[in-house]
């Protein structure tokens, strides 16, 4: 489904973001990005859709290298990416109408777009999403006027818009409450099992990664330290990720927080059951 | 003694630029001594400035007893005139600044487009109002179209250069998540572009509408039409009456554009 080979970006201050990152996706997986700040998630996942331009290696959508493509090709590519942003990223005095209909810009000429004449498939199918994530009253309101997690479910009903064959998600819960985060999490989740969608999830907070994700990959300073299922993250491995730490302690704590039945005793597969 | 650690309790801020205590002092104490000797060379006759107050004086009477009747024809036609050239220029400057402004901001632009518009920006903004008023008027005659013409000139440097500036300082997320749709470069600038400038755009062409006015009574007076044109007609004349008549209708129409614009950009926002 997505593969890279070798992916590598250099920014232009000599900044060695990615080094040699080669991991494929299967069709329905969703994989959880962790690593500690500036290891690369973010350029990482701007590679893919070609927001960061890769210095090197070839990344597979399909059949399409998007390494390769430009202009109208890249821009064909990428509406079949569909992507979900740190802090939403909507555009704050559109509507919330209009922010879930941008998913379809790719498909529609520039001159419908700027009319907002889209067609009734595409309006039905933004109406049922803004029902799908609890926002069905809120279609003409503006972006700005909402909540942070209403914000977020709107970020995620333009990716879905779109239609698309990936998603790719940065740090969808950076700053919405521990609840909000979870709302949030599960319904990326069960969209992309609804539509057996892939999706990379760049996150920071290692126990929503283990606890949402099929499958974990560790970045440290650009490259893959990890890649594994979400219970083989034992201390030693997130050691590894990020460096010397309490694991332990840090885990009790989070576990005593969340879970009730405390079966303490295999902390690393509890944790993610008990949350 | 001298080495024994001891908590300091004194701080000044670090001088920004020249950090030399000897260098800066000659410099500052220099500067200061040219500005007194400057002030010294300026020459002042006291008797011409006696003289001078007498025909302010009847200048300011004028103004107190405004003549709105004698001249009244004049004055109606040069307002109308002005309230045209300012309408129509503000218009066609904002027209033509949109496309060069948005070519002059550096995140949406490509290199070759960007340098253009910031050379035609540069260039309309080197040159002041009346330079550019005297020049047009030479090259096509005394009258409203050269006001015109010198009007939207200037706005096109001033509404380009701040819309430039406001593109350029737009939330880059909301760019990059329109794009990562899969959306074309016009489609990028009509749905998260425009939405973040169009409150600013609004709110800086009423401000550059106010200053149209008020330059159009300006350049009036080197030839370019409307009420600039009649106040100096009335100013030749010695007719401070009028004159005084029509600074207050300047000042009238000015309060009047400012206190609905503020209005108005409340209401984009």
């Amino acid at each position: 489904m997505l593969k890279l080979e070798n992916v590598s970006k250099t920014y232009k201050t000599g900044d060695k973001a990615l080094q040699g990152i080669r991991f494929e996706v299967p069709a329905g997986q969703v994989v959880g990005l962790i690593g500690p700040s500036g290891a690369g998630k973010s350029s990482l996942i701007r590679c893919i859709n070609r927001l960061v331009e890769p210095t090197a290696g070839s990344i597979l959508l399909g059949d399409t290298d998007l390494t390769r493509l430009n202009g109208r090709s890249l821009r064909q590519a990428r509406r079949r990416i569909g992507m979900i942003f740190q802090e939403y990223a909507l555009v704050e005095r559109l509507t919330v109408m209009e922010n879930v209909l941008s998913g379809r810009l790719g498909y529609v000429p520039a001159w419908r777009s700027f009319l907002r004449r889209y067609s009734p498939e595409d309006i039905g199918q933004a109406f049922a999403l803004l029902e799908k994530v609890g926002l069905a009253d809120h279609y003409n309101k503006r972006a700005d006027a909402l909540s942070g997690g209403q914000r977020q479910r709107v970020g995620i009903a333009r990716a879905l818009e779109q239609n698309p064959e990936l998603l790719l998600v940065d740090e969808p819960t950076a700053s919405l409450d521990p609840k909000t985060s979870r709302q949030i999490m599960r319904l990326i989740r069960g969209a992309c099992q609804e539509r057996s969608l892939p999706a990379i999830i760049n996150i920071h907070d290692v126990m929503l990664a283990q606890q949402f994700s099929d499958r974990i990959i560790g970045l440290r300073n650009g490259e893959v330290v990890f890649d594994g299922a979400p219970d083989e993250l034992t201390n030693e491995v997130l050691t590894r990720i990020y460096g010397d730490e309490d694991w332990t302690q840090l885990r009790g704590q989070e576990s005593s927080e969340e879970s009730t039945d405390g079966s303490s005793d295999a902390p690393s597969v509890d944790l993610a059951e008990g949350v | 003694m001298d080495h024994q650690p001891t908590v300091r309790s004194t701080w000044k801020r670090p001088p920004l630029l020249l950090t030399n205590t000897l260098w800066r002092r000659l410099i500052y104490s220099g500067a200061l001594i040219y500005l007194v000797l400057a002030v010294q060379t300026v020459e002042v006759d006291w008797q011409r400035v006696y003289l001078g107050l007498e025909r302010g004086w009847r200048f300011i009477e004028g103004f107190l007893v405004p003549d709105f009747t004698t001249r009244w024809r004049d004055i109606h036609e040069g307002l109308i005139e002005s309230l045209t050239i300012t309408l129509t220029s503000t218009v066609a400057g904002i027209l033509i600044s949109v496309p060069i402004g948005i070519g002059a901001a550096r995140n949406l632009a490509p290199a070759p487009v960007y340098l253009a518009c910031r050379g035609i920006i540069t260039l309309s903004r080197s040159f002041q109002e009346i330079i550019i008023a005297i020049l047009l008027v030479a090259m096509f005659g005394f009258g409203p179209f050269a006001g015109f013409l010198t009007l939207a000139f200037a706005t096109i440097g001033f509404l380009s250069k701040l819309l430039a500036e406001e593109i350029e300082s737009c939330d880059r997320s909301q760019i990059e998540a329109i794009r990562a749709t899969g959306a074309s470069w016009w489609q990028v600038v009509n749905y998260s572009v425009q939405p973040q400038v169009m409150p600013r755009l609004v709110g800086l062409s009423l401000y550059r509408l106010d200053i149209n006015f008020r330059e159009s009574a300006v350049i009036g007076i080197v030839g370019a039409g409307g009420i600039g044109a009649t106040l100096n007609t009335a100013i030749d004349r010695y007719e401070y009456d009028s004159a005084g008549a029509i600074l207050i209708l300047i000042i009238a129409i000015v309060l009047v554009v400012e206190y609905s614009s503020s209005y108005i950009r409340r209401w984009v926002q």
